[in-house]
């Protein structure tokens, strides 16, 4: 795939290698993830990830420049955003400043004629190098080391900026007209990252690899915590996330994150709880549910349906004894 | 059934050039067999995936190698992994892609084996070889021999399920099958896999009770001998109480344990009548569509959820889509004197040229949607959609009939669940009279002579519902009336147009007053509604 003068960035030697790496600088990989990660990696192309916010997508990118030492040049994208504020921009106040400069030289010196090959001189000086103002992608392309390029939120910006991209992530090189083809020399790890609140084109998704980021497993989920937590106590841990597997079970306005599954374990450390109960869970719910509608619904199915529950699960248990 | 070579065991393709049969392995020398077979079999495999709407072509084939000869073929989860990053384009596509891909590299071929070395002793292994010997000469067994299997793997699936234990989960699906699964005589060629009839005899639901039990007498010794230990009583009751707060979430998890298993079944009778009848055929025939394609009408408790999901960021899409073209449509001609004005700080240059701004016009959205039994599941989506278009758009109002017509726009803003809006919609607002089943007639004569004066030129009117009018008169002078007033009438049926006019469907005589569009499934909508609604 890698077409000569570009080298892929060459961050991992295999799957495994990709998870321990990670691991190491504080991410921790699904199995799903790894692989596509070093796919990314072997393959030379760019990874689309979706999925809903706060599983860690922006992370993921982070991590990996973190492993490999690599610089992270970071497009946002926004509604309304262009080429201009993606690619590249043309200074023009300092163009027409040395317009006016090379005119009042020029015009002191022979006011009739001669101001053709004074024109020629100034217009290609002033499509040069110096007047060119980089933008993130022309700044990764340009890069001479391994880097990693984050376009973030893609799904934010208009069909027209996914036309722009495929230049860049299919060859990765720009075109200037003014100037030539800028080629990399070293190809970046490219990471987007979408929310899919729109539907991305055919043409941008089939030069990517696609990976779906999603809530992780109870397990996986586990190790994050006891990773960014680490004076929590175990089995508060467990207990931590399986409640919120199963608030996201309850279909939310707004399911909470990993982010917030942290928070919560933050909080319950700092509250001093040793036990998830009832009341340390109504007090503290706020932390993981960001709607007055979703607090008021998870408290009814978790708390005020779970007292009828316990009832009967305290006779289940005393049944055994009973045998 | 091909007998399988045990050292290929942990290696799922090579495994499935095995099971390509006489034809594969006679032709060629042993090198060149194996690679040919994982060739033709991605191909095939993603071939399959084409047929059922993957844009996928010859180069994400090509793809699809590379990423094999990178990954290796020694782990299957890898491999899915690795595939579904090249071939997979959204994650609605996901449940067809799983089970395609299960059906294409297998886990193992034929009827399980290697058990006994996976296992080790355990109290079941009396019962292991019993399913052994059922396996080798299949299925003769009395009654009582087959009720104690029965009972055995039940005890078994009620372990895995207490331990959580997914691997073993996986396992046991493929005995259960293998043992319970199979009808029809041996070489008749009606014979089978059914998943149908090994859940039927196994009933892993009725164990949830039962691995519960099991899960809090453990803890409860655990517990116990935690206290003989001389643990602090206190700090003991406290932990008690945590676990009864997180025991209380136990009969989800479970739940959802038994639902995968579940799953595990029906891909793994899948495969076993695919090795019968040929992938092809299975792939084609037996994986029901994605949410995409999903009917409506027929959608059950689990399609409805999905649907839920769907249509959520399908709003969302829209509401940007529009967005942007309203963008577009904002900007109109050169303003030469604002561009001239501009002018003056680039020394006389006009850099920035400034354009005329169009007022956009605020797009009106009426929706009138039948909400009677009749289209429950298409009503219900119907609701969702209200829903999520309510929270896009700001001035969207609703009106409800079935064959009385009644604004129901603060309904819907006051409820959050689309379940609870339908039976919020039937109690508080008025669309029935004295009957209760639906009259388009009479609902479209109140809608002109009560609220037609509330809409003006700007607005859209979007009509939703099968048309039938229950033989009633179809009035339709009052949808005329309707269609010359507002700016567009459009009509969303679900059924098919070949259903239309049918009975006392009444939808071709409408359709000649305005547009009506079959409007079935997430796919068709999406395409309606990119073009159907103003800017």
């Amino acid at each position: 795939m890698t077409e000569q003068g570009q080298v892929a960035a060459g961050f991992f030697g295999s799957v495994d290698e990709v998870a321990a790496r990670l691991a190491e600088v504080g991410y921790l990989a699904s199995p799903a993830v790894a692989t596509t990660v070093y796919l990314a990696d072997r393959l030379g192309k760019p990874l689309l990830v979706e999925g809903p916010a706060g599983v860690g997508k922006t992370e993921l990118a982070k991590a990996v420049g973190r492993v490999g030492a690599a610089p992270l040049t970071r497009l946002q994208c926004y509604e309304g955003i262009d080429e201009s504020r993606a690619l590249y921009e043309w200074n023009h106040a300092k163009q027409l400043l040395r317009i006016t400069a090379g005119r009042e030289t020029t015009g002191a010196e022979d006011p009739a004629g001669g101001s053709a090959g004074g024109w020629d001189a100034t217009r290609d000086d002033i499509f040069s190098e110096e007047f060119l103002l980089a933008r993130p992608l022309l700044t990764a392309i340009r890069r001479t080391e391994p880097s990693v390029l984050l376009i973030d939120e893609i799904d934010k910006a208009d069909v027209e900026v996914e036309a722009l991209l495929l230049e860049v992530l299919s060859d990765f090189q720009i075109t200037v007209p003014e100037l030539g083809t800028v080629e990399a020399t070293h190809r970046p790890f490219v990471v987007l990252t979408s929310n899919a609140s729109r539907e991305l084109s055919e043409a941008l998704r089939r030069r990517c690899l696609f990976l779906h980021l999603d809530y992780p497993d109870t397990e996986l989920e586990l190790r994050i915590v006891r990773l960014q937590v680490p004076g929590l106590d175990e089995v508060l841990a467990d207990s931590v996330v399986r409640t919120v597997a199963a608030l996201r079970a309850l279909g939310l306005r707004k399911a909470p994150s990993v982010a917030e599954t942290v928070d919560w374990a933050r909080t319950l450390l700092a509250l001093g709880a040793d036990t998830l109960d009832e009341r340390v869970v109504r007090e503290s719910l706020g932390v993981v549910l960001k709607h007055q509608d979703d607090v008021v619904k998870a408290t009814e199915k978790l708390i005020t349906e779970a007292t009828v529950a316990t009832g009967n699960a305290r006779t289940v248990v005393r049944r055994p004894a009973a045998d | 059934m091909d007998p399988v070579d045990p050292a290929n065991q942990g290696d799922p393709a090579a495994q499935g050039a095995a099971a390509q049969g006489p034809a594969a392995r006679g032709a060629d020398g042993a090198g060149d067999r194996r690679a040919e077979g994982l060739a033709e079999r991605l191909t095939g495999f993603v071939g399959a995936l084409r047929g059922h709407g993957f844009l996928v072509g010859p180069g994400e084939s090509a793809q699809a190698a590379e990423v094999l000869a990178l990954l290796g073929l020694t782990d299957r989860e890898r491999m899915r992994a690795g595939l579904a990053a090249v071939l997979l384009s959204g994650e609605r596509q996901r449940s067809v892609y799983d089970a395609v891909f299960d059906l294409y590299f297998p886990l193992g071929v034929g009827a399980p084996t290697g058990r006994h070395a996976e296992q080790g002793a355990g109290p079941a292994s009396a019962a292991d070889s019993a399913a052994d010997d059922s396996r080798t000469e299949p299925p003769v067994r009395s009654a009582a021999e087959e009720r104690a299997q029965l009972a055995a793997l039940r005890e078994r699936l009620a372990e895995a399920l207490a331990a959580g234990d997914q691997a073993g989960l996986a396992r046991l699906a493929r005995e259960a099958v293998d043992g319970f699964g199979r009808y029809g005589g041996g070489s008749t060629g009606s014979d089978g896999w059914s998943s149908h009839q090994t859940l039927g005899r196994l009933q892993p639901e009725t164990l949830l009770a039962r691995v519960l039990t099991a899960i809090r007498s453990a803890r409860a010794a655990g517990a116990s001998s935690a206290q003989d230990g001389g643990e602090g009583t206190g700090a003991l009751a406290g932990d008690l109480a945590g676990q009864d707060f997180t025991a209380r979430l136990q009969a989800d998890e479970i739940r959802r344990l038994i639902e995968s298993f579940r799953g595990e079944v029906r891909a793994e009778a899948r495969r076993r009548v695919a090795e019968r009848q040929g992938r092809e055929r299975m792939a084609r025939r037996v994986i029901s569509g994605s949410v995409d394609e999903a009917d409506f009408r027929l959608s059950d408790a689990k399609r409805r959820a999905e649907l839920r999901r769907a249509v959520q960021p399908l709003a969302r899409k829209l509401a940007t889509r529009l967005a942007a073209r309203r963008r577009r449509a904002a900007r109109g001609t050169v303003d030469l004197r604002r561009s001239l004005r501009r002018s003056l700080s680039t020394g006389g240059v006009p850099l920035d040229l400034a354009h005329r701004r169009r007022r956009p016009s605020r797009p009106e959205i009426v929706l009138l949607c039948d909400v009677s039994g009749s289209v429950a599941g298409f009503a219900h989506f119907t609701m969702l959609l209200v829903k999520a278009m309510r929270e896009q758009f700001g001035k969207v109002r609703v009106f409800a009939f079935v064959n009385r017509t009644e604004e129901v726009t603060r309904l819907v803003a006051e409820t959050d669940d689309a379940e609870e809006l339908g039976t919020r919609i039937f109690e508080e607002a008025q669309v029935t009279g004295y009957h209760g089943s639906s009259d388009y007639g009479s609902a479209l004569g109140e809608f002109t002579t009560r609220y037609l004066r509330e809409l003006t030129p700007r607005t859209s009117v979007l009509i939703l519902g099968d048309a039938r009018t229950n033989n009633a008169d179809p009035n339709r002078p009052a949808l005329a009336t309707l269609a010359e007033h507002v700016r567009r009438v459009h009509w969303l049926n679900p059924e098919p147009v070949s259903l239309w006019g049918t009975g006392d469907s009444a939808a071709l005589r409408y359709a000649e007053l305005v547009d009506m569009h079959s409007c079935r499934n997430i796919r068709q909508l999406e395409a309606l509604a990119a073009r159907l609604l103003p800017v």
